[in-house]
C-alpha cells in the first residue's frame, strides 16, 4: 500500500492500488476491484439513511437486485442479476453502522461474488446530503468476467452510478423517471 | 392514437400507436389541441442529432386538455395547459435555483450516461428529442404522457386562444431568455443573428428590456420584414457584408450585445461554413457554427454574447482569442421554461407580446410529414407550422 498523494477519493486513483487502499479502510475489506460514486440528494441525511437501512426498500431503485431477505439485525441474503440471465447470491453482514451517517458491510464466506463496501451520508447544508457508495468486489471470472459484465451493463461501477441516480430521483421526487408510455412498458423496460 | 414518428433522415410518418397511460403518480395525460414544429425539430429531421430510434414520436411544443391525472397530479380533468419542453421535477437543487433545464430527475438513469460522457453532466429530460434526452414520446401526437404535471404545465384561462399561448412551451421563453442573457442596458444596440421564431421573439424581448436599437440579420426577406415590423433594422447577409454593416451602423463600436439564434445548421456560403459542412458530413465535426463566430468578431469590446442557438457537439475555429482579448461575456443554455412561463403568460394577456404573427400555416396532425418538408425547404414563407390534431384534412 502506497501513501496517499492528494485529497481525491481513492476510487478515482489512476494507479492500481485503489482496491487495496479502499479495503484497508473497511472493517473486513475484501475484493480486488473498486467502484465509488457520490451523489448529492436534496433531503436530510436521516431520511435517506432511514430508507436505505431498510434493505427491503433497495430493489425499488437497484435495478439488478432480484431480492434481499433480511435474516437478522446484521445479516441479509442478496440475489442479484448477472450477465446472460444468470444470478449470483451472497450473504452480507453489516460490520459497522452509525445511524444517519454510515453503513459498512462484507460478504460472508461462500459468496458467488466476494464483496465489501460502505455507504456514507454526509450533511451538505442547503444542498441536502452527499451520499457516497464505495464497493470493493472480486468480479467472477476475473478480468474477462468484468468485460462481459460491462457488455451486459451489469458491471458494479455502472450499476452503482445508475442506482444512485435512481435513489436520488426517488427521494427527491417520489418516483423514478421513465419514458414508458404505459405501466406494462415500464415493467418491461425495468427501472 | 395517431402520432408523427421519426424513421430516419428526412423520413417522418404518421404512425398508429398505443395511447399513453399514467405510469408515475405525478403524471397526467393530455389530449393535444395544438402542437408546433420547431426549428430544432429540423435538426432531428436532417439527422444531426444522435441517439434517435425509428418510431420515436417527435414534438416538444404542445398544449392541450388534461384528460387523465395521476394520484399526485394537481391538475384537474378538463383544464387547458401549455407544457414546457423541459421535464423538470421542481424540487431538486437546480429546480430550487430555477435552473429547470439542468434538472437531472426527469432523465432516466440509464440515459444519463450519454450526456455525462459528452457534456460532463446530465441535463433535463426533453419531450420528443432523442434518447440522450430521455426517449420521451413527444407532443406531435393525439395524446401525450406528461411527467411532473404538478409543477410543469401552466393552466390557461378560458377564452384565450391556443395560438396566442402555444409558444410559451419553448420559443417565446427561449427568445426572452436570450434577450435576458444579453444583459441589455438602456441605450444598447443589440444584434440578432437569425430571424426564425426564437430570433423574432428575441427582437421583441430586447425592445421590451430597453434596447434602443435592434439589428436583425438573416437572408430570408420575409423573415427580415417581420423583424422590421417590430422595429428592428435589418441586414440581409446576401445583400450586405454583415461585419462591415454592423460597424458602420454602430459608428465603429459594434453592437453592445449579440444574440446567436441560428445554431448548428447555419446557412450561407462562407469559407469556414463550407469546411464545416464537409466535416459534418464526414463526421469530423458535428456543428456548423458560422453565426457564433461572426457574432463574437462583431461584438463590441466588453460586450455580451447570448447564445440560445442549439449546439450539440464540438466545434473548431472558435475565435477564442477575440473572445478573450475583447473581454466578452457569454451566456447560453437550454431554456429554463418553467421560470418564465407565468410572467410571459401575463405579457401575452396584456398584449405586450405578439405571438400569433408568427404562424404561417395551420394543418391537421396527419399532414405533419408535409409540414416538415415545407418547413425544411420553404423557410422564407414558412415561419411557423401549427399542427391541430382536431382539424380535419382538407
Amino acid at each position: 500500500m502506497t501513501d496517499r498523494r492528494d485529497d481525491a477519493p481513492v476510487s478515482t486513483a489512476k494507479h492500481g492500488d485503489a482496491a487495496d487502499l479502499t479495503t484497508a479502510t473497511l472493517a473486513e475489506g475484501k475484493g480486488g476491484s473498486v467502484a465509488g460514486r457520490s451523489v448529492t440528494i436534496n433531503r436530510p441525511a436521516s431520511e435517506l439513511y432511514g430508507y436505505f437501512r431498510d434493505f427491503t426498500n433497495l430493489p425499488h431503485f437497484m435495478e439488478n437486485v432480484v431480492s434481499i431477505d433480511v435474516r437478522d439485525a446484521t445479516v441479509s441474503h442478496w440475489v442479484v442479476k448477472a450477465p446472460a440471465g444468470a444470478t449470483v447470491e451472497w450473504d452480507a453482514r453489516i460490520t459497522q453502522e452509525q445511524p444517519d451517517r454510515l453503513i459498512e458491510w462484507t460478504s460472508e464466506p461462500g459468496a458467488d461474488v466476494a464483496n465489501s463496501g460502505r455507504i456514507e451520508f454526509r450533511d451538505a447544508g442547503a444542498r441536502g446530503t452527499v451520499v457516497t457508495a464505495t464497493i470493493a468486489y472480486d468480479p467472477p471470472g476475473g478480468a474477462i468476467g468484468k468485460l462481459i459484465a460491462k457488455m451486459f451493463q451489469r458491471e458494479p461501477a455502472i450499476q452503482a452510478r445508475r442506482d444512485l441516480r435512481r435513489f436520488k430521483q426517488l427521494m427527491e421526487t417520489g418516483e423514478i423517471a421513465t419514458p414508458a408510455m404505459n405501466p406494462k412498458q415500464f415493467e418491461e423496460m425495468g427501472l | 392514437m395517431k402520432a408523427l414518428a421519426w424513421h430516419g433522415k428526412h423520413d417522418v410518418r404518421i404512425d398508429t400507436v398505443d395511447d399513453p397511460e399514467i405510469v408515475n403518480p405525478r403524471d397526467c395525460i393530455i389530449k393535444v389541441t395544438s402542437t408546433a414544429i420547431c426549428g430544432s425539430d429540423l435538426h432531428l429531421y436532417d439527422g444531426y442529432i444522435p441517439t434517435m430510434q425509428a418510431g420515436d414520436i417527435l414534438g416538444h411544443e404542445f398544449m392541450g386538455e388534461v384528460v387523465e391525472v395521476g394520484a399526485k397530479s394537481t391538475l384537474k380533468k378538463g383544464q387547458r395547459v401549455v407544457v414546457p419542453f423541459t421535464i423538470a421535477c421542481g424540487s431538486c437543487y437546480h429546480c430550487n435555483k430555477h435552473q429547470y433545464s439542468a434538472c437531472p430527475n426527469g432523465l432516466p438513469a440509464d440515459n444519463q450516461d450519454i450526456a455525462q460522457e459528452l457534456y460532463g453532466h446530465e441535463m433535463s429530460g426533453l419531450f420528443g428529442y432523442s434518447h440522450m434526452t430521455g426517449g420521451y414520446a413527444g407532443g406531435q401526437a393525439e395524446y401525450v404522457r406528461v411527467p411532473f404535471s404538478d409543477v410543469g404545465p401552466i393552466v390557461i384561462p378560458d377564452g384565450v386562444a391556443d395560438d396566442k399561448v402555444l409558444f410559451l412551451s419553448d420559443i417565446l421563453p427561449t427568445g426572452w431568455q436570450a434577450a435576458e442573457y444579453a444583459q441589455i442596458e438602456p441605450g444598447d444596440t443589440v444584434a440578432v443573428w437569425g430571424c426564425g421564431p426564437v430570433g423574432l421573439f428575441a427582437v421583441q424581448s430586447a425592445f421590451l428590456m430597453g434596447a434602443e436599437r435592434v439589428i436583425a440579420i438573416d437572408h430570408f426577406p420575409h423573415r427580415l420584414e417581420l423583424a422590421k415590423k417590430f422595429g428592428a433594422e435589418t441586414i440581409n447577409f446576401e445583400e450586405s457584408a454583415t461585419y462591415e454593416a454592423l460597424m458602420e451602423m454602430t459608428g465603429g463600436i459594434g453592437p453592445d450585445a449579440v444574440i446567436d439564434a441560428v445554431g448548428l445548421e447555419a446557412h450561407g456560403m462562407f469559407v469556414d461554413n463550407i469546411i464545416d459542412q464537409i466535416k459534418a458530413s464526414t463526421f469530423l465535426g458535428t456543428d456548423r457554427p458560422h453565426s457564433i463566430r461572426q457574432a463574437i468578431i462583431a461584438c463590441r469590446k466588453g460586450g455580451r454574447v447570448s447564445m440560445p442557438a442549439v449546439y450539440g457537439g464540438f466545434v473548431d475555429k472558435f475565435p477564442l482569442g477575440a473572445f478573450m482579448e475583447k473581454g466578452l461575456t457569454l451566456k447560453t443554455g437550454q431554456t429554463h421554461v418553467q421560470h418564465y412561463m407565468p410572467a410571459l403568460l401575463n405579457a401575452i394577456m396584456e398584449d405586450k407580446i405578439d405571438t400569433e404573427f408568427l404562424i404561417s400555416h395551420r394543418m391537421p396532425l396527419t399532414d405533419a410529414p408535409k409540414g416538415y418538408d415545407l418547413f425544411k425547404n420553404h423557410q422564407n414563407e414558412t415561419t411557423k407550422i401549427v399542427l391541430k390534431p382536431g382539424m380535419t384534412a382538407a
